[in-house]
């Protein structure tokens, strides 16, 4: 989920696209660097790590309105750190940056929000869990077992709000190798890991009366301090939550040559299986004008170790995130060998 | 034929380069004053304007209290989902001067609110983290440089004076901790309910600026005073274009009998008066310009002393301002040449061709003056009588100065005429006789000098008066030795602790924001103690006054409030939570706002979370210096921690004498204005008299003689001018004292005389006219006898 890197650059910088997709891969000294073989540790891993440079908390859900239409919900809180540390008030270096947008098959809304740290406007804490930003809010609400296997989630924007009662089925996914995710042949990496499994109840509000809602919903933790290689220009990243349970976490990174693609087949039982670089092929199908460019919306996706050849399509082509660094994230429709409903993000178009 | 004329019309500047002169400088010099004035109010309105919109004032509501807001409810409001952006701000004193600091975070600041341009890229960085950065425009920057502040970036949207940098940076350079002073409101933001236990309450945007307001009186008196100068700067023009049509008379009747319509020759004279007005505006416009810039930087130290107003000391160019001189000038022209040009309009092509010699003083037109100055004088009396507020206190002062003007012809003709009846001989019988022959040409300008004169006498004694008593005031106000600026309360505890047995009184001096009848005041503690009751000299109070206040049940007032509500010892007064009466009223020079005082207990009973600070110290006078070096010493005291007595009142009295070192400025200037007016009456009257003076000499009267008797006689002018300038310029002074100050600054000032200071004026005035004179008296003296005899011979 790379967008995350670019939007928390963009945070500092105006207007947004003059620091373009360069500024990636430059490397800050004295932050902490992703190491294979760290493993985890929870519910310590679910809270911030300010020695690490950026860091996010992003779910996605795919929802279906008793009114019997679907619907998509985002909900994302990064974290961008100035210096590797943490300090009381406003002299934190520790910046806040969040997004929240609601998709139906005809409207696409979007809403941002900024904050300090060190003063309690936003944050994260671990244990209990919850991460919020103004009054956007992401709180553990699970009595027992792990911190983010029950979730609360709310967030309102102009003409859009959320509430979403979150409850997870199967367990905590690393990604790459133990939670090590490498992101270009050069070795950039980041830490993360998933839970992919949540069933998910609540009420959605598109400019009037509330909605109740049904359906699952994926949650991404990742932190890193040098994410991309120069030379890459953008990627395209897939959840794919298929309907007989298993779950694909793929995406490739656009440099002007083959690209370069990973992922993670995540079995029902929620056993990942990392999948060497390559291993993973999709092929734009249709393109969508979108925001005055275009945007490749449908593809298909092909990963033959595991018998996978599938076409995504989007809900809604204009899922455009209008947000201080613009790209595209929407839900999508899974069909081919495999079916199911997902979520597609798209950065650098 | 049109060329012809006007080139016979134009020919007269050329044979007469001082009446041009004359003119040109006459009209220059009152644009200049008008027009000048006008810069410096509107560089001074555009900056109250500046000062409006700084961070959105103008467009944004925003969420105050009368206390700073701690910073956990700019926390709570944003999570209950308010959109609100948090605003430090406060003043810093570095040197001498106060910087009027703002902390913003950036994050969080509407758009509305955008005051810098961070720039591209990062450019954000540097301002959020150490050591931060602190945007000023380049006057402060000037103003600033070496202090120990935060590295400096300019930003010309910023006005001068005021600071901006991040909300943790003003934090920490204010030592305010961890609270704000207010919250911005983005203007989408929902509005869940406040807990009533915050204090908050929602200030719609202020579309107005307070500090226009406060400082309106301010700028009507400078208006004044620039129209009087160009009032007197026209009386000039007026001469000088009524000597040159005058002179062409002949020249007038040739051309209408050679055929050019009357109405031609009126647009022809129009036309070279349109051209003559356009050069002397754009001159005078320059010349404007220069003056402002003289005077700026004194306007801009009395708006800051007296109203925290910052305006910047720079002059900047707006077209409009470059208009309207250049209309006024035409206007101006326009207004002193209608008499003129009514004449040539009506001239009977057969009339004698002969200059009149000015009209001849007619008792009826005497009358008519008469008459006229008479009912300006009772207007003016109409209105102090019956008007209130500044405007008619200025048409007060209009009233005055025009009667008086009218009047002082009627007053030296019936002089002359006396003198006349008395006089011996027939030499002293002529010469009273000349006098009056001559004052009708003489008039305009002796009503100048008179004008010029009474403003003189008027200001200097307001502000001789003011400055005598605002010393006092000083003298007496001030009776602590030293006054302590402790930096945070725990500081102030300690050093209360440690002065207990060093000092013989330690007096409280806090202060909170309050609410008087509707408009924002503020609240002082006094401490019973006989340092206020000896010292603190009271306008109005009941018997006992300091005892009242000392229970608890009563207050003090300003003089400011009291004049605005009409208060008086004896009324009820209600603050907010309290309600008592008031014991007394003070003067309070220099302070806009209302004020009141209570005890220091009453204060702390109604505002417990007031900052408990400020000081002042009673020691032995001997002793003052030794213990603040003590103090400076062991508590690392600056240079605003603890201040002497002596440096208090040095500064208040800079700030006092810069807030008139204008209104001195703009007298000398119309005084030499006059001058100028009398020079030009005489050049004229000079060239006019030969008839006159011709058949005296030629019954033996030297020209040594006739020249000293026409020097004497300018000499005897202007001194019964000066005379009748004297008991005007006094009216004018009490009119300023108890009518416009109360009005403009909210309070009455005794008036003190100064008989030396108008000895001094006289004399300058016998200057002005003797050497106004001695250009003409010089060329009589060394008239040929050719000359004189010419005036049998012929025509002339």
């Amino acid at each position: 989920m790379n967008v995350r890197y670019l939007a928390l650059i963009g945070l500092l910088a105006s207007p947004l696209h003059a620091q373009g997709f360069a500024g990636l891969g430059a490397e800050v000294e004295g932050f902490a660097v992703p190491a294979p073989g760290r493993g985890f540790e929870f519910p310590a891993d679910h809270g911030a790590h300010p020695d690490y440079r950026i860091e996010w908390w992003y779910l996605t859900a795919t929802l279906t309105g008793e009114d019997g239409r679907d619907y998509g919900a985002q909900w994302t809180l990064f974290r961008s750190a100035l210096a590797p540390e943490e300090r009381e008030g406003w002299q934190s270096p520790q910046l806040w940056l969040a997004h929240a947008a609601l998709t139906t098959p005809d409207t696409h809304h979007v809403a941002e929000k900024l904050a300090r740290g060190g003063i309690g406007q936003a944050g994260v804490t671990a244990a209990p869990f919850e991460a919020w930003i103004d009054d956007w809010q992401m709180l553990g609400t699970a009595a027992e077992g792990d911190a983010l296997s029950a979730l609360r989630v709310t967030a309102s924007g102009e003409g859009f709000g959320y509430d979403l009662a979150l409850r997870a089925t199967g367990p905590l996914v690393p990604q790459g190798e133990g939670g090590y995710s490498v992101k270009s042949a050069a070795g950039q990496a980041s830490n993360y890991y998933s839970q992919p499994f949540y069933e998910v109840e609540g009420s959605i509000r598109v400019a009037g009366a509330p909605l109740a809602v049904t359906g699952k919903a994926w949650l991404d933790r990742e932190w890193s301090s040098q994410p991309l290689a120069a030379d890459q220009t953008g990627w395209d990243w897939f959840s794919l939550m298929f309907d007989d349970g298993a779950r694909l976490m793929g995406f490739r990174l656009r440099d002007g040559g083959a690209g370069y693609t990973s992922a993670t087949w995540i079995a029902a039982d929620g056993t990942p299986t990392p999948m060497p670089p390559g291993a993973l092929q999709v092929t734009p199908l249709r393109e969508a004008r979108v925001a005055g460019r275009d945007v490749p919306v449908d593809w298909r996706v092909v990963l033959p170790e595991k018998g996978l050849d599938v076409t995504v399509a989007a809900m809604n082509d204009q899922a455009w995130m209008t947000t201080s660094l613009p790209y595209w994230e929407g839900p999508i429709r899974i069909s081919g060998s495999h079916s199911g409903r997902g979520y597609l993000e798209m950065t650098g178009y | 034929m049109i060329r012809a004329g006007l080139g016979a019309l134009l020919s007269h500047w050329r044979r007469s380069p001082l009446q041009l002169a004359m003119l040109l400088l006459g009209l220059s010099l009152a644009t200049a004053l008008w027009s000048g004035v006008q810069a410096i109010n509107a560089e001074a309105r555009a900056s109250y304007a500046r000062a409006a919109e700084t961070l959105g004032q103008d467009q944004l509501s925003r969420l105050v209290a009368d206390r700073p807001i701690p910073q956990e409810v700019y926390v709570t409001l944003r999570r209950a989902g308010w959109l609100v952006s948090p605003v430090v701000e406060g003043r810093l004193t570095v040197g001498r001067r106060s910087l009027r600091l703002i902390g913003i975070d950036p994050l969080s600041l509407p758009v509305e609110a955008q005051q810098v341009e961070f720039g591209e890229g990062n450019a954000l960085l540097p301002f959020l983290t150490p050591p931060g950065l602190l945007y000023v425009n380049a006057e402060t920057q000037t103003r600033i440089e070496g202090a120990e502040l935060p590295p400096l970036r300019l930003s010309e949207s910023l006005p001068p004076g005021t600071a901006l940098t991040d909300i943790g940076q003003a934090q920490r350079l204010l030592g305010s901790g961890p609270t704000v002073s207010h919250l911005l409101v983005h203007p989408g933001s929902p509005q869940p309910p406040l807990d009533p236990a915050l204090g908050l309450v929602l200030q719609a945007p202020q579309d107005g600026s307070e500090l226009a307001r406060l400082t309106d009186s301010f700028h009507l008196n400078l208006t004044a005073f620039g129209l009087l100068a160009f009032a007197v700067g026209l009386f000039i023009v007026h001469s000088a274009i009524g000597l040159a049509f005058e002179q062409r008379r002949p020249v007038f009747r040739t051309l209408r009998a050679l055929g050019l319509s009357g109405r031609m020759l009126t647009g022809l004279l129009l036309g070279e008066l349109m051209l003559l007005a356009l050069v002397a505006g754009m001159i005078g416009v320059a010349l404007g310009y220069g003056v402002a810039a003289l005077l700026l930087p004194d306007v801009a130290a009395t708006l800051r002393g007296l109203y925290g107003a910052e305006v910047p000391g720079v002059l900047s160019l707006r077209p409009g301002w470059w208009l309207a001189g250049l209309g006024i000038a035409v206007l101006g022209t326009l207004v002193s040449a209608a008499q003129s040009l009514w004449r040539v309009w009506r001239l009977p092509l057969l009339a004698p061709a002969q200059p009149r010699a000015w009209a001849r003083a007619s008792e009826r037109a005497l009358r008519w003056q008469a008459g006229g100055g008479l009912a300006l004088l009772t207007v003016a009396l109409g209105l102090m009588l019956g008007g209130h507020g500044l405007v008619a206190g200025f048409g007060v002062l209009t009233g005055l100065l025009l009667g008086a003007a009218l009047l002082l012809p009627v007053l030296l003709w019936a002089g002359m005429w006396a003198g006349e009846r008395l006089a011996r001989g027939v030499l002293a019988q002529w010469f009273w006789a000349d006098t009056r022959q001559q004052l009708p040409g003489l008039s305009l300008a002796l009503m100048a000098l008179l004008l010029a004169l009474a403003a003189n006498i008027g200001v200097g004694t307001m502000v001789s008066s003011f400055r005598l008593t605002f010393t006092g005031w000083l003298d007496q106000r001030l009776a602590a030795e030293l006054y302590l600026t402790a930096r945070s309360e725990a500081e102030a505890a300690e050093m209360v602790a440690w002065l207990e047995p060093r000092t013989d009184a330690i007096l409280p001096i806090f202060s909170a924001g309050t609410e008087v009848l509707g408009q924002p005041a503020e609240l002082y503690g006094v401490t019973d103690h006989a340092t206020y009751r000896d010292h603190w000299p009271l306008l109005q109070a009941l018997p006992d006054v300091w005892d009242r206040v000392a229970l608890g049940d009563a207050a003090l007032v300003n003089e400011q409030l009291a004049r605005r509500e009409g208060l008086v010892p004896g009324d009820p007064l209600v603050l907010p939570e309290w309600q008592g009466e008031i014991a007394g009223i003070y003067s309070d020079f220099g302070n806009p706002e209302a004020q009141v005082i209570v005890s220091t207990d009453r204060l702390l009973a109604l505002h417990p979370e007031v900052s408990r600070l400020r000081y002042g110290l009673r020691v032995a006078p001997e002793q003052a210096a030794d213990l603040a070096e003590e103090m400076r010493q062991r508590f690392g005291l600056g240079e605003t921690g603890l201040v002497d007595q002596a440096s208090i009142k040095g500064f208040s009295l800079a700030i006092f004498e810069r807030t008139f070192a204008v209104t001195a400025a703009l007298n000398v200037l119309t005084l030499g204005v006059a001058g100028l007016a009398m020079f030009a009456s005489l050049m004229t009257l000079s060239g006019m008299r030969l008839p006159q003076l011709a058949p005296v000499w030629a019954m033996g009267l030297t020209k040594a003689r006739l020249a000293r008797l026409d020097l004497l006689r300018t000499l005897l002018l202007a001194a019964v001018t000066m005379l009748a300038a004297l008991p005007l310029g006094l009216a004018l002074a009490w009119v300023l004292l108890a009518v416009v100050n109360v009005e403009a600054f909210g309070w009455r000032l005794p008036m003190h005389v100064f008989p030396a200071e108008w000895l001094r004026l006289g004399a300058l005035a016998l200057l002005a006219a003797a050497i106004a004179a001695a250009i003409p008296v010089r060329r009589l003296a060394r008239l040929a006898p050719s000359d004189l005899l010419r005036v049998f011979a012929n025509e002339r």
